[in-house]
């Protein structure tokens, strides 16, 4: 089986006043054409910095993405050209990102930063290209498309600001869609537009997706497999069900068990996760969740390998099978 | 249980925009628009909505930190408005706040001790120099900080850190009720349990009331003993934790709640979602009648005429709406 995109050992690292931060640590993962593929982990955990790598739009001298591959159709995109590289941002892979306000071009109309994209990947004319454009509009659910054209993104509200992004992400039909956090800054009501909007163009147009998320609930509706991602390494990995269900990683089982849910009966005291989040300048060798961990044992001070637990599940935990046999049991 | 502390009564407040030189006639936000609630002594009452509904306007009325453009906000019985400066200054000990965003509300030249030390200081609670170091003390320990915390300043912490400093310093006041705007929504999921524990411990240990304000409907649920639902600075739905979330009542409130996601695919599979239509419109220019109907899936001809009243239609249990 093809992978539409397959990521290996792949290595980025910032200098900073502190140190050496390694924000993508060795993470190996792949999307399979038309399938939607999560990275959750919370704030500091290397999934955005996961995107950014594959776009090639870290940023140089102070990041560097140090080693791996990322295959694209086969081809290994960092050892493309820069020239090879703009062929395929927007045209094969594009991104929809977290703050629509910041992401797009506040002195440009909406017309404009849609039908530029169109006019330089797609070489259309200035005509096909506004044609396209309302079309577009139009697809993402923005009324009275012809008007908007020649509006600004301030005339938008935060919820038609992201069918817009959306909408500029699939102007030139790409294979897939790298969105970071795409609803993080939208109302309640608002996410679940936009996150329907997204799932039904996805599957219309057979688009490949990555939702990079913190939000858990947002990944069980959404996603068919994932992984999860702590101080930049891939701990745990598996299609979405069996995630959900059968928990194989402390972490992961220790987020599942912190949030409130509304389908549950209330329970009276939460079961957080201890302690602080990790200092990717200080990471003690070994693996990072450990300092947090109710399971630790002795072997934790060396880093454990993302091995299966089942096929197509795998975990980076020397204890995993001690989580199989408690929920056994 | 059931003595109020806090009353808002018909609370109001407009801001007049657009005295700029381009525009034409002033208009006016309507923000806060007649609102009505109380706290009672020892509960958690939760505030809920989505962003521009009003619910942090109506905390900052109650903290004095906007003049209502009408109605009442009493605390212990007393009008606030009609306090004099010394007497407010006195009220501002009893009603503390938490912001949302534990970065931008520490000041980053001082330290924890200092940040602590302060308020007791300035408000005369204890002028000894000594035992105010041992107060500080005592206050990163209620909090589950440790003593060499407060010689750190704010960026040496992490964000959950940050915000056990900020309830260590609304405790320092010894208040009576603590407005909690947005407590956990700046952090990481695995840190926000740990607060909210903290925040239901200290409740019980000190017997705090708390307004919690938020958008996230499951930790509302989980935290509040009441829950108040605005939408577009008006109160659509109050009732009991229990009756809200399990009996919603009004379109708002149904809506919200299933757009929630649930960690569980095989769930989220399964599940009904109501997708509301529309956004939210501008204050600006609310709609005529229920300020609802645009997004209503049951709106009538009537909903668009009438402003349907906060009423009460089980004990105990109002709602805003012609056909709850």
């Amino acid at each position: 089986m093809a992978s539409l995109l397959e990521v290996k050992d792949l290595r980025t690292s910032f200098l900073t006043a502190a140190g050496i931060v390694r924000a993508v640590d060795g993470v190996s993962w792949d999307v399979q054409e038309g399938e939607t593929v999560a990275l959750v982990g919370e704030s500091g955990c290397g999934k955005s910095v996961s995107a950014l790598s594959i776009m090639r739009l870290v940023a140089e001298p102070a990041g560097r993405i140090e080693a791996g591959e990322v295959l694209y159709k086969g081809r290994d995109l960092l050892k493309l050209s820069e020239e090879q590289m703009r062929g395929i941002r927007g045209r094969e892979i594009a991104m929809v990102f977290q703050e629509p306000m910041t992401s797009l071009n506040p002195v440009l109309s909406i017309g404009r930063q849609l039908t530029e994209g169109l006019e330089i990947h797609l070489k259309m004319t200035p005509h096909e290209a506004r044609a396209r454009a309302v079309e577009l509009l139009g697809m993402v659910g923005i009324p009275d498309p012809q008007r908007r054209l020649a509006q600004y993104p301030h005339h938008f509200s935060g919820g038609m600001r992201q069918r817009m992004m959306i909408a500029m992400a699939l102007a030139c039909n790409p294979s897939l869609i790298l969105a970071d956090e795409p609803t993080t800054a939208l109302d309640v009501t608002i996410q679940a537009q936009i996150l329907e909007l997204m799932r039904d163009l996805a599957r219309r147009l057979g688009v490949a997706m990555l939702i990079i998320t913190h939000n858990l609930g947002v990944v069980a509706r959404y996603a068919d497999r994932v992984n999860v991602m702590y101080a930049g390494r891939i701990i745990e990995q598996a299609a979405a069900g069996e995630l959900y269900a059968n928990p194989r990683h402390p972490y992961t089982l220790g987020l599942l068990r912190s949030v409130p849910r509304l389908d549950e009966p209330r329970r009276a005291r939460l079961d957080p996760i201890q302690g602080q989040p990790p200092d990717l300048t200080r990471l003690s060798p070994g693996c990072a969740f450990a300092p947090r961990c109710a399971y630790r044992v002795e072997r934790c001070a060396e880093v454990p390998p993302l091995e299966d637990v089942i096929p197509g599940h795998r975990s980076a935990c020397w204890e995993k099978l001690r989580l199989v046999k408690e929920k056994a049991a | 249980m059931s003595e109020a502390l806090l009353e808002v009564q018909n609370l109001v407040k407009h801001f007049p925009v657009g005295a700029g030189m381009f525009s034409g006639p002033s208009a006016v936000v309507r923000a806060v628009d007649d609102v009505s609630f109380t706290i009672r002594r020892g509960e958690t009452l939760g505030l809920v909505g989505e962003s521009g509904c009003g619910k942090t306007t109506t905390g900052r009325c109650i903290l004095q930190l906007e003049r209502p453009t009408s109605g009442r906000v009493l605390f212990e019985g007393v009008d606030l408005a009609t306090l004099g400066d010394a007497a407010l200054r006195a009220m501002r000990r009893k009603v503390q706040v938490i912001f949302q965003d534990p970065y931008s509300s520490l000041n980053p030249r001082m330290t924890i001790g200092q940040i602590l030390a302060e308020p007791l200081k300035v408000h005369g609670i204890v002028r000894d120099k000594a035992k105010r170091a041992a107060r500080v003390r005592e206050l990163l320990e209620q909090v589950g900080l440790l003593p060499q915390h407060a010689r750190r300043y704010p960026h040496q912490l992490s964000g959950g850190q940050r915000q056990r400093v900020g309830i260590a310093r609304a405790l320092a006041m010894e208040p009576a009720l603590i407005v909690c705007d947005e407590p956990v929504s700046a952090l990481d999921v695995s840190i926000q349990a740990q607060i909210i524990n903290l925040l239901e411990d200290l409740q019980q240990r000190l017997g705090l009331t708390y307004l919690f304000i938020a958008h996230d409907l499951s930790v509302v649920r989980h935290i509040s003993d009441r829950v108040v639902v605005m939408y577009l600075g008006k109160v659509v739905e109050v009732a009991d934790r229990q009756a809200l979330y399990e009996d919603p009542l009004h379109p708002y409130t149904r809506a919200l709640l299933s757009a929630v996601p649930i960690p569980d695919p095989a769930l989220e599979a399964r599940r009904e979602h109501t997708v509301l239509r529309g956004e939210v419109p501008s204050p600006l220019n609310p709609p005529s009648g229920c300020v609802f109907h645009p997004r209503c899936p049951r709106a009538q001809g009537r909903c668009s005429a009438e402003v349907p009243p906060l009423r009460e239609i089980k004990p105990g249990h109002r709602g805003a709406c012609h056909f709850a």
